[in-house]
């Protein structure tokens, strides 16, 4: 078959590119986050909401969800903490592996909402660290969208280290 | 025709009962707590009240006596609904317990007494069930302080973002 080809290795193609470290591997991250939903209570209805086709994370590279915290890095824990589960949480949050980040999704994870009784815990970052709070009862999608691109310009502005105080 | 059904327990029990009334198509009867247990039985097997829907409780924090705890039985056979009531003191806040004649009343006394901390007289197991081990008091007494926190995990130290 005549025509022409182009060798991949030639001369105009891209052979290398100059870049820092930290926006390389911050720019990959951003865009392969793996959410572990930890949902306990309503907002999960808009949890759906915002994942399926309407207004689908998967633009954002967060559309997978693991339901194995170990192979997750964004735990979004959607709904009202309560004491009893105070403890799970925390053990799936030491279950994920670095990095890895929190958002509180929805008035109830980031501050307890409006519940404030024997049951509830008032916020989740009682527990454990946060990274971003979505604010809203239940937050709007276009809410949570903009949580996650605030959430990757975090993680783009960040420094990863390769190796750390652990490794 | 239901109210007919509700007339004749309400004529056969009188003399067991303290009061007894139709209230909204429910047939309410109170009476004192020796007499929970025998009553019952015969609503059950006399009146056909089959099925246990709930029993719950009521805080009339400084009357006495203090709690009011409220069944609530449905009749499949003749589709009337009855409530009974009865007043128990805040020194022994005791009733019989109903596993006897119902299963189902296992899982709604261990409630009643997560929350209230009414004891039911004869229920083999009343952990809690909505609490958890090791919680102190019952959150729906009204005098359970509102913002009373007992945590199963310590706080970190300093709430807020990533620190």
């Amino acid at each position: 078959m005549a025509g022409k080809t182009i060798p991949i290795h030639s001369a105009s193609a891209f052979e290398y590119l100059t870049t820092k470290k930290d926006e390389l591997v911050g720019w990959a991250r951003k865009f392969s986050l793996f959410p572990y939903p930890f949902v306990t209570a309503c907002c999960a209805m808009e949890f759906m909401a915002v994942s399926s086709t309407p207004y689908d994370t998967d633009r954002f590279g967060a559309a997978l969800p693991r339901f194995s915290p170990r192979q997750s890095d964004l735990l979004m824990v959607v709904g009202t903490l309560t004491h009893k589960q105070a403890p799970i949480l925390r053990k799936v949050y030491e279950q994920m592996c670095e990095p890895k980040w929190v958002m509180a999704f929805g008035a109830c994870a980031t501050s307890g909402g409006f519940y404030q009784n024997y049951a509830a815990v008032a916020g989740i970052d009682k527990v454990i660290p946060v990274d971003i709070y979505v604010p809203g009862c239940p937050p709007r999608p276009e809410t949570v969208i903009d949580g996650i691109m605030k959430l990757q310009d975090l993680i783009a502005r960040s420094k990863h280290p390769l190796l750390t105080a652990d490794f | 025709m239901a109210l007919g059904v509700l007339d004749g327990v309400k004529e056969r029990l009188a003399g067991k009962v303290q009061e007894a009334s139709v209230s909204h198509g429910v047939l309410v009867l109170e009476l004192a707590p020796p007499e929970v247990l025998a009553t019952i039985q015969r609503l059950k097997s006399e009146f056909l009240f089959d099925l246990f829907l709930d029993v719950t409780a009521v805080d009339w924090l400084g009357q006495s006596p203090r709690f009011e705890v409220v069944y609530h039985f449905y009749s499949t056979a003749h589709r009337v609904r009855l409530r009974l009531k009865t007043r128990v003191p805040e020194e022994d806040p005791t009733v019989d317990s109903l596993v006897p004649l119902y299963g189902s009343a296992r899982y709604m006394e261990r409630e009643c007494h997560d929350m209230y901390g009414i004891v039911f007289r004869g229920n083999p197991d009343l952990r809690p069930i909505l609490l958890y081990e090791g919680f102190a008091g019952h959150p729906l007494r009204k005098d359970y302080p509102k913002r009373a926190e007992q945590p199963l995990v310590r706080y970190r130290d300093s709430p807020g973002g990533r620190s």
